[in-house]
């Protein structure tokens, strides 16, 4: 069990202008599941390999539990990389194949019984130990590979991507199983992926990484009600928040012919600006009852599970400008059939968040 | 409809059936071959005389294999070359299917595993993993990185008395411009743990012989990679006087069948000593001068062997004033076709040229020792025809030494995507079960569901 801290990590590579990861400040806890989630190229990828050893740490340093572990080489770490590789063996055993990287490292037999079997118990695989690795399917594989770190004991796991190359149906489930299973073993574990629908739903905390650098770290509600800055706003959620440019009026934000009300302590940190950026997200968004709100011309409205959304853009647009623009969501509460050939008035039903357009930092 | 992308087309695929899952195809589309140990369903399909592994996974682990190959070919490096990719499948019911990759099956390959099947040697396995070790290097050295170094991930080729190895699994590789000493450590600590893996799963199939150990075999790994490393990229220093170090070093590059492209010399500001250090190294030094000198393409220490023979030519024949490349074709009419022609059509698929030629030139070694004169070449390939050619497997397309009745029961014995009699039990109690999935289900498009994350915070 143990933390781990970056500490102004930085890694930059050869001939490139900036860092692919620049000054990362992060402590996870004990026993915490930390998701980096981010777009491509964002550095997140980066910083689980410094931190397993395989990228060099340019400056600044990385430690786990109370050592630093910069300059150590990967296999003096004692962390394990789930799924990197699970070719299964077919004349051994489900235990052997759980167990077998112990036998190597010297560990008794009686020890590796006794780990294997508790790592089986957890997986719920115990009735398939004395069994060929044939008859397993393919989630049941996926649990023999994570046997395999889980009996290792490492102080912390570290998974790059790992459901990337399932199926859909397998991702969802296994996304479910390693969040429990994480929660049982308390095992102190960093997680990759791209997908911010995974990071939400797996992780204790989630760090969002643009560029190279760390935009905010946060519980996923955390995350979703407050985003930090504009990209966290517009990067966590899906369907994604509605981001509409204004001018900065009396009371508010105006959109079109509509004022968003704003409050005044909020306006006044615009020190200047005199446009900002209003952020509300699609289930914060609906239907006025009176001709006031944010005019939207309809493009189509879809079904989506129990819910219904309909998509557009700011009405009184050119072509042009709406191509440009922003598409808005929002999420429809009533059944009612909606006229697509005038545009209807959405007004705002729950958090309006704020941002500045020249620092993209959130205001309100 | 299927889409195909692929850069040498090969139409006579199109009709196959993909609709089919690779798993199902009828028997007669595929050759049962030995393979290594896949997480993937892999099948060997022949079109005529051609035959391509196919290899089910998801389309963009698909593409990124592809492009991995392309890159290995592109930089010259020993790996199957990728052929096609086969995306959009569905079933006749529209249900989508994976992807399927295709590669061209590498001629006179050998799996691992086909090489344990009867009875191994301690001094064969070094050779494969010294094989292995100098393929990883070779791969380190242009910036690539395979995250699945394994025996099952490789196909061995004979080469003169060693083995050659190419890279047939690109799923988890990446290619940076220079790997760090940490990413290179990585690869080598999953070696070690695959080859364990690999070696103990011999060892409980009865495959490994008693007299070798997985602990013992595996601890050679590493000292081997890092002292071909040390040669391959480490600095050496020394005084001013002893400058032939320069020369001995590229010697002994070139005896491990590297050249040296680019050699860093520096010298101290007072002129006392002098550092090295070779900054870009190709392999193939001898294969390269075969090449050169007889068009030849071979394995690297076929090469050696056929050059050593081609050298014994020219003092034999007293032509050491003449230019080698003129001698060359004068040994290559008289000496190796001669013995290349001289094997009948029907053995040809038993061992590529360079490799049957080198084995004539050692029995005709053990054949001129016993017979206490010099056997000529031309008795020499019939001899060796008679008494060992015809009694060896064909290699062409792999050794398939299995009847037609193991057939019925099992495609392939190494694949454990094929069946063993256990399967026909009732599967055990999985627990895990209930939770999973419906295979029904329709999983939903990525949608937050921000309210169930609500729930489960205020649950916590």
């Amino acid at each position: 069990m143990a933390t781990v801290s970056f500490k102004d990590a930085s890694r930059v590579y050869p001939g490139a202008d900036h860092p692919a990861v620049d000054k990362l400040n992060l402590t996870i806890g004990d026993g915490e599941f930390m998701v980096l989630v981010g777009p491509s190229g964002c550095g997140k990828s980066t910083s689980l390999r410094m931190l397993a050893g395989l990228e060099e740490v340019n400056s600044g340093s990385i430690l786990i539990g109370d050592q630093d572990v910069t300059n150590l080489p990967p296999k003096d770490r004692d962390i394990a990389m789930v799924f990197q590789n699970y070719a299964l063996y077919p004349h051994m055993t489900v235990a052997d194949n759980m167990g077998f990287a112990l036998k190597m490292q010297g560990v008794s037999k009686s020890e590796r019984e006794r780990r294997v079997g508790e790592a089986a118990k957890l997986l719920g695989l115990e009735d398939f130990l004395t069994r060929k690795p044939k008859a397993l399917s393919g989630g049941q594989r996926q649990r023999v590979a994570m046997g395999r770190a889980i009996v290792r004991q490492p102080q912390v796991f570290l998974m790059d991507e790992p459901l990337s190359n399932l199926d859909a149906k397998l991702r969802v489930s296994t996304r479910t199983q390693i969040a429990a299973l994480q929660q049982r073993l308390g095992v102190t574990t960093v997680y990759v992926t791209h997908d911010q629908v995974e990071a939400m739903t797996m992780g204790d905390r989630v760090a969002v990484m643009k560029d190279g650098i760390l935009q905010q770290v946060a519980n996923p509600l955390e995350l979703y009600d407050t985003p930090r800055n504009l990209f966290v706003a517009g990067f966590i959620g899906s369907p994604a928040m509605n981001l509409i440019k204004g001018k900065v009026a009396d009371g508010g934000v105006q959109v079109g012919d509509y004022v968003v009300p704003v409050e005044r302590e909020v306006l006044a940190r615009a020190q200047g600006d005199d446009t900002l950026t209003i952020g509300i997200r699609p289930e914060h968004l609906g239907k006025s009852d009176d001709s006031q709100g944010i005019a939207v011309d309809v493009a189509v409205v879809e079904e989506l599970g129990a819910d219904s959304y309909l998509y557009g853009s700011l009405a009184g647009l050119s072509e042009e400008e709406r191509l440009a623009g922003p598409q808005i969501v929002a999420r429809m509460t009533s059944r009612h059939p909606i006229d697509r050939s005038a545009p209807v008035r959405l007004k705002p039903t729950g958090t309006v968040h704020v941002f500045s357009n020249s620092t993209g930092e959130r205001l309100s | 409809m299927p889409r195909f992308l692929s850069a040498k087309p090969d139409s006579r695929l199109l009709p196959l059936p993909w609709n089919v899952p690779l798993d199902r195809w009828p028997r007669e589309h595929l050759v049962a071959l030995p393979r290594g140990i896949s997480r993937h369903v892999v099948r060997f399909i022949r079109v005529d005389d051609e035959v391509y592994a196919a290899k089910e996974l998801t389309e963009p682990t698909a593409f990124h294999e592809y492009r991995m190959l392309q890159d290995l070919h592109r930089l010259n490096t020993p790996a199957v070359e990728p052929t096609a990719i086969v995306t959009g499948r569905a079933d006749d019911r529209g249900r989508p299917l994976d992807s399927v990759l295709l590669t061209r099956h590498l001629e006179f390959s050998l799996p691992y595993r086909s090489l344990f099947h009867s009875g191994v040697r301690q001094e064969t396995v070094s050779r494969l993993l010294d094989a292995m070790v100098v393929l990883m290097a070779r791969l380190h050295l242009i910036g690539f990185l395979w995250r699945d170094v394994s025996l099952s991930n490789i196909l061995f080729r004979r080469d003169a008395g060693a083995f050659a190895a190419y890279l047939v699994d690109a799923e988890t590789a990446e290619l940076h411009p220079r790997l760090s000493d940490g990413q290179r450590s990585h690869d080598l600590d999953i070696a070690i743990v695959n080859l364990f893996g690999e070696f103990s799963d011999l060892e409980a199939g009865q495959l490994l012989d008693e007299s070798l150990e997985p602990e013992a075999l595996v601890r050679q790994i590493e000292a081997r990679y890092h002292a071909l490393w040390s040669e391959l990229t480490g600095r050496e220093e020394f005084s001013s006087g002893e400058l032939y170090r320069i020369e001995n070093r590229v010697r002994r590059l070139n005896q491990l069948g590297f050249d040296v492209a680019e050699l860093d010399i520096s010298t101290a500001a007072d002129g006392s000593t002098v550092q090295i250090q070779p900054k870009v190294v190709d392999a193939g030094h001898h294969s390269r001068r075969l090449m050169r000198l007889t068009g030849l393409d071979t394995e690297e220490n076929q090469a050696r062997r056929l050059l050593n023979d081609l050298d014994t030519y020219r003092a034999r024949t007293n032509q050491g004033d003449v230019p080698e490349s003129v001698v060359a074709h004068e040994w290559l009419t008289r000496c190796f076709e001669p013995v290349v022609t001289a094997i009948p059509p029907h053995l040809t698929g038993k061992r590529d040229p360079a490799q049957i030629f080198h084995e004539v030139l050692d029995y005709r070694w053990y054949a001129s020792q016993r017979a206490n004169r010099e056997v000529p070449l031309t008795d020499a390939v019939q001899g060796y025809i008679a008494d060992v050619l015809t009694a060896l497997p064909d290699e062409v397309t792999g050794s398939v030494a299995q009847g037609d009745d193991h057939a019925r029961h099992q495609l392939n014995p190494y694949d454990p995507s094929e069946g063993y009699a256990e399967d026909l039990e009732a599967p055990p109690h999985d627990p895990w079960d209930a939770d999973a999935l419906d295979p029904d289900t329709e999983v939903l498009p990525a949608v937050l569901d921000i309210e169930a994350l609500r729930r489960r915070q205020k649950g916590k």
